[in-house]
């Protein structure tokens, strides 16, 4: 199908793009276009004014801080994807995006655009939440900082307000060496996650699990953090017998089913993942210490 | 706003581009798709439209040298771009590019609907990777759906590029 008739709108800044948003009715935002556009296709989204904030340079761009990477939301998700500086520092993002979609998806999708379109299994949700991210929104009277755990607001609803643009995320960085992992069960590869999970971990100097982060994705309406299985990590020199633990602590109760998984399968399958998923975090972990030669 | 209030000329765009090296300007109705400009406005018909929505990758063209849904852009946001079809691939005599020879000798067609799509995305990844494994390649072609071949022609053609040397004279 095609898309119903709309007027289309050139921003060539983020000052243009607000004012424009602030003076249409009906009008909506146009990223990179790899959901908004199907959905314009398949007519489930109509409007009459589309802004464009493709010509928007000010909006793209990766730059490493000390304490987090600060993305631009116009950034091409092949763009964080190829980053040499953010995958050395933090290998997650590469494993992670190379799951988003496909390789002509990811060369127009946009960071920001999946997290304003929040799709329950968008990996990009999945990374914020693990990395305790913060996203930047830009209105008519200046910016506000929105912490990712109070972004969601329900099934594919972000807090973003109907004069807002989300502009930039900050993803925190975890300390060098970090052990991670990242990895979903689809049918195929780039199709939307029957579950996903997402783990970081740290070890003292005795070898103990300092601070664990462990994410569920495609699982509800949003990412969905398994504090219990974190804490239930913490200080704890690990073995097999605590990733198992940690394993049946992921049958979350919010895990639900849908049309074609049942909330009983995704809770096996979460399972099964989140305990894969530490032993291949802790056995990063302790390879980086060995490099470091054998100091923590 | 109702259909009523805007008349064709309002909802319509003047762009300018390059579309397999050669120029190109028209004006174009804003909500045309990429795609539909290529094959109703310049007889492009190279670039095939399966599913319109994103998934089966049959419209891949190439937009300033990377592998994008057609159905999924704009025509108004090539405007200054550098657009390349599957009608670019070949030599101006006609001589086919190393990888669609590949696919004529290894079968890696049938009814031929996706292999533009599945020729663009392919010429991006091995430009990219010069020497992909086997697995790296079949994650690239995840992205188009071909119901015929069951995908071995395809690898087949794509390995016996990788495998023999390149002519000289830097053919591609």
């Amino acid at each position: 199908m095609k898309a119903a008739p709309f007027r289309y709108h050139r921003a060539e800044s983020l000052a243009e793009a607000s004012a424009m948003l602030a003076d249409l009715d009906n009008a909506r935002l146009l990223s990179g276009g790899q959901s908004l556009m199907a959905m314009m296709n398949l007519r489930y989204v109509i409007v009459d004014h589309l802004i464009d904030l493709n010509p928007v340079r000010e909006m793209a761009g990766v730059t490493s801080h000390d304490s987090y990477f600060e993305v631009g939301a116009m950034t091409r998700q092949r763009c964080l994807l190829n980053d040499d500086a953010v995958a050395a520092h933090s290998p997650i993002f590469r494993a992670a995006l190379s799951y988003v979609g496909h390789l002509q998806t990811r060369n127009r999708g946009t960071v920001g655009g999946s997290l304003a379109h929040m799709d329950p299994a968008a990996e990009l949700m999945g990374l914020a939440a693990l990395t305790d991210a913060e996203i930047t929104l830009t209105g008519p009277t200046g910016a506000r900082r929105v912490a990712i755990a109070d972004f969601p607001q329900g099934y594919m609803t972000p807090d973003i307000g109907f004069d807002e643009i989300l502009t930039t995320v900050r993803f925190a960085r975890w300390p060098a060496g970090h052990g991670w992992d990242f990895r979903e069960f689809a049918q195929r590869h780039g199709d939307f996650a029957v579950v996903g999970v997402g783990s970081l971990l740290t070890l003292d100097s005795v070898g103990a699990i300092d601070r664990a982060a462990v994410v569920l994705i495609g699982v509800g309406d949003g990412p969905l953090r398994l504090v219990e299985v974190e804490a239930l990590l913490t200080g704890v020199r690990p073995d097999t017998e605590l990733f198992r633990a940690a394993g049946e602590a992921a049958r979350h109760p919010a895990i639900t089913g849908d049309a074609l998984v049942s909330a009983d399968y995704r809770r096996q399958l979460a399972a099964v993942m989140v305990r894969r998923s530490l032993t291949d975090a802790y056995r990063r972990a302790r390879a980086a210490i060995g490099k470091e030669g054998g100091h923590v | 706003m109702s259909d009523a209030e805007m008349s064709d000329a309002e909802m319509t765009r003047e762009i300018a581009f390059t579309v397999n090296g050669q120029p190109a300007a028209l004006a174009v109705e804003e909500r045309f798709s990429l795609a539909d400009m290529l094959r109703h406005r310049l007889g492009l018909t190279g670039t095939h439209l399966g599913c319109e929505h994103g998934v089966c990758g049959a419209c891949t063209v190439m937009v300033d040298g990377h592998a994008v849904r057609a159905c999924l852009m704009l025509a108004v946001q090539v405007d200054g771009a550098a657009v390349t079809t599957v009608e670019g691939l070949a030599d101006d005599d006609g001589r086919l590019s190393r990888l669609q020879q590949a696919f004529s000798d290894h079968h890696g067609l049938q009814c031929g609907f996706c292999t533009p799509g599945i020729l663009m995305t392919l010429t991006e990844f091995l430009a990219d990777h010069p020497a992909p494994a086997e697995d790296q390649l079949r994650e690239a072609l995840s992205g188009n759906i071909c119901r015929c071949t069951g995908y071995q022609g395809i690898v087949d053609a794509v390995m016996d590029v990788l495998a023999s040397p390149p002519p000289a004279g830097g053919a591609r």
